[in-house]
């Protein structure tokens, strides 16, 4: 099926003469969550103010749904919702007013109806008749993740949506925005909390210097560059690793009470079975063992850090 | 599916920007009222009546349209330039910018609430003058032209202005320094064959002199340009203002990066 968005050769030199996008080739499929992840400055805000028709792009081509963001704004625009990164509301307007206002600038008829689940959904229907000013800075973000669904959108694109929330209401909104997927409403996302992504993503894509830098399904890039771990409760300190084990990739904790022994999980052969049997020549008893994955997090601070 | 204009939009854009102006009804419509209405008691009412009469017309009466006019454009610039300096300088200009509406449904929007806004404050402005000096409408199509025509005209103008801006000094001064001694030096208190020669010929240059001029024609008849050259200059000055927010949307200049 055809990507529901499609980035050709994207590229954006801004007016200082910096160039935030060098050449971003993306394809984002229909109905999927997909987490744009990457340090400060590496141009996802760029990107996502370039789709949704707010950046003019320097070179390269955009398409949503078929419709070209340049030639076919109007098509390409009316599919898409933005939250973006920094907090802007009118503040002087009351919370049903301007999520009502987001609605009909986007061509749509009013729908108190959905206005209210929205509200309701997002926690603000108790704030409708307050001022957005009035709100605590989470408030606020909701107020624009409804300003975003008012219109019903095809694509949502989320630019860090929970900065600033608490816990709870984070778990909310991922949810929301489970149902929102099962709805058939395609979502990218921008996040610093990579326990969001590994959550809720389907697709991985890392962004770093203004260049893409790896997509790939959630799933498989855990499998891939993920590592696993196998860690050994020691019986007795060790005060070092035997120099007979030391073609293991092994480290032992200070207290000499930990040995965490790595490897590759894609690998037929881990080794753990030969591991633990030379373990036993030296003598080495463990009390308890546990084998883990690591996180996506890992995974994401070793690639940017590689390709620095 | 998508419609061929954006009428929710523009109906959106409108209704909000009124909303505003109801928010703040007493600064944006009850002020200039009050504060035109003092000349009326000044100038008309109290030491009018010491003045001889300007061609034919009351001194009092004479200072009417100009003054609805020194109102109506003062504050078609000031409400226009902040309805969109407001959002690009708090950042919601976003939603605009990536909302399904063309650049001609924005200024609809914004520049027609500025404008109905004007309308209402000059209509306004008449029917207090009326309580304290007597005058007549000689040609009610015309007159209402003008204010509509000036109304539009001038908040296109305020639009400029406030894409133009980056801070609330430069937003302020250019109504300060240009609009408001244009507006006064454009014959309101005076018709300009009371000026020296050469100062006729320099008050030409000024655009406010064919708007009062033309508007003051509409109620009593008389003019200091032909009324024909005032609707001229006031149409060439709103096409001017026209074509400079073409370019605007055209260029993305200073809405976009
Ligand atoms: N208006 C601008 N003019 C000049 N440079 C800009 C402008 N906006 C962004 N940049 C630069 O472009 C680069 C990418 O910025 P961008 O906001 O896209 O990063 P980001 O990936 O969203 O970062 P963050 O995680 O901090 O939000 C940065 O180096 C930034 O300084
Ligand atoms: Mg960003």
């Amino acid at each position: 099926m055809q990507p529901i968005i499609q980035v050709r050769g994207l590229e954006k030199t801004y007016a200082s003469g910096f160039q935030a996008l060098k050449g971003i080739d993306l394809d984002i499929r229909r109905g999927e969550i997909f987490a744009l992840l990457g340090p400060n400055g590496a141009g996802k805000t760029t990107m996502i103010s370039i789709v949704c028709g707010i950046v003019r792009a320097s070179a390269g081509t955009v398409t949503v749904d078929g419709h070209d963001i340049v030639t076919d704004w109007r098509a390409a625009r009316s599919l898409i919702g933005l939250v973006p990164q920094e907090l802007t509301t009118e503040a002087f307007e009351s919370v049903w007013a301007t999520v009502s206002f987001s609605r009909g600038l986007f061509g749509k008829p009013p729908n108190p109806a959905l206005i209210e689940r929205i509200l309701r959904d997002l926690s603000l229907w108790e704030k409708k008749d307050s001022k957005v000013i009035a709100l605590s800075g989470g408030m606020k973000r909701r107020v624009m993740i409804a300003k975003a669904l008012s219109h019903e959108p095809r694509i949502l694109f989320l630019d860090e949506p929970t900065a600033g929330v608490d816990v709870e209401l984070r778990r909310g909104m991922w949810e929301m925005i489970g149902r929102l997927r099962e709805s058939g409403v395609t979502i990218i996302l921008t996040t610093h909390y990579i326990e969001e992504a590994e959550e809720m993503a389907d697709t991985v894509g890392v962004i770093s210097g203004g260049r893409i830098i790896l997509v790939e399904k959630k799933a498989a890039l855990m499998e891939q560059l993920g590592q696993r771990q196998l860690t050994l409760q020691l019986q007795s300190p060790l005060p070092a690793i035997p120099a007979e084990l030391s073609s293991y990739p092994l480290t032992l904790s200070e207290d000499g009470r930990k040995l965490v022994y790595r490897f590759d999980s894609q690998h037929e052969h881990t080794g753990i079975a030969t591991l633990l049997r030379r373990l036993g020549d030296h003598g080495i008893d463990f009390t308890n063992l546990r084998t883990e994955e690591s996180s996506l997090e890992e995974i994401f601070v070793s690639l940017v850090r590689e390709r620095a | 599916m998508t419609a061929a204009i954006n009428l929710h939009a523009i109906k959106a854009i409108y209704l909000f920007e009124l909303a505003r102006t109801w928010r703040t009804l007493f600064q944006s419509i009850a002020g200039p009222v009050i504060s035109t209405s003092l000349y009326f008691i000044v100038f008309g009412a109290a030491i009018g009546s010491r003045f001889t009469a300007v061609e034919g017309v009351s001194y009092g009466a004479f200072l009417v349209p100009g003054l609805v006019m020194m109102s109506v454009l003062t504050e078609s610039v000031s409400n226009a330039s902040f309805g969109i300096y407001m959002p690009r300088y708090s950042g919601t200009i976003y939603e605009v910018l990536s909302a399904p509406i063309s650049a001609f449904e924005t200024v609809i929007g914004y520049v027609g609430a500025a404008a109905t806004k004007s309308i209402i404050l000059g209509t306004l402005i008449l029917l207090t003058a009326r309580l304290f000096v007597d005058f007549s409408i000689a040609h009610p199509f015309w007159m209402v032209a003008f204010l509509v025509l000036t109304s539009v005209t001038f908040s296109l103008l305020g639009f400029i202005l406030g894409i133009w801006a980056d801070g609330w000094e430069k937003l302020q001064i250019v109504p300060l320094l240009i609009v408001t001694p244009l507006a006064f030096l454009g014959g309101s208190f005076y018709s300009i064959s009371m000026l020296p020669p050469f100062w006729q010929k320099v008050t030409l240059f000024n655009p406010v002199v064919y708007l009062v001029s033309g508007f003051r024609w509409s109620f009593y008849g008389t003019a200091d340009v032909p009324v024909a050259l005032s609707l001229a200059m006031t149409a060439l000055f709103l096409v001017i203002c026209l074509g400079v927010v073409w370019w605007i949307f055209r260029t993305g200049y200073k809405l976009k990066n």
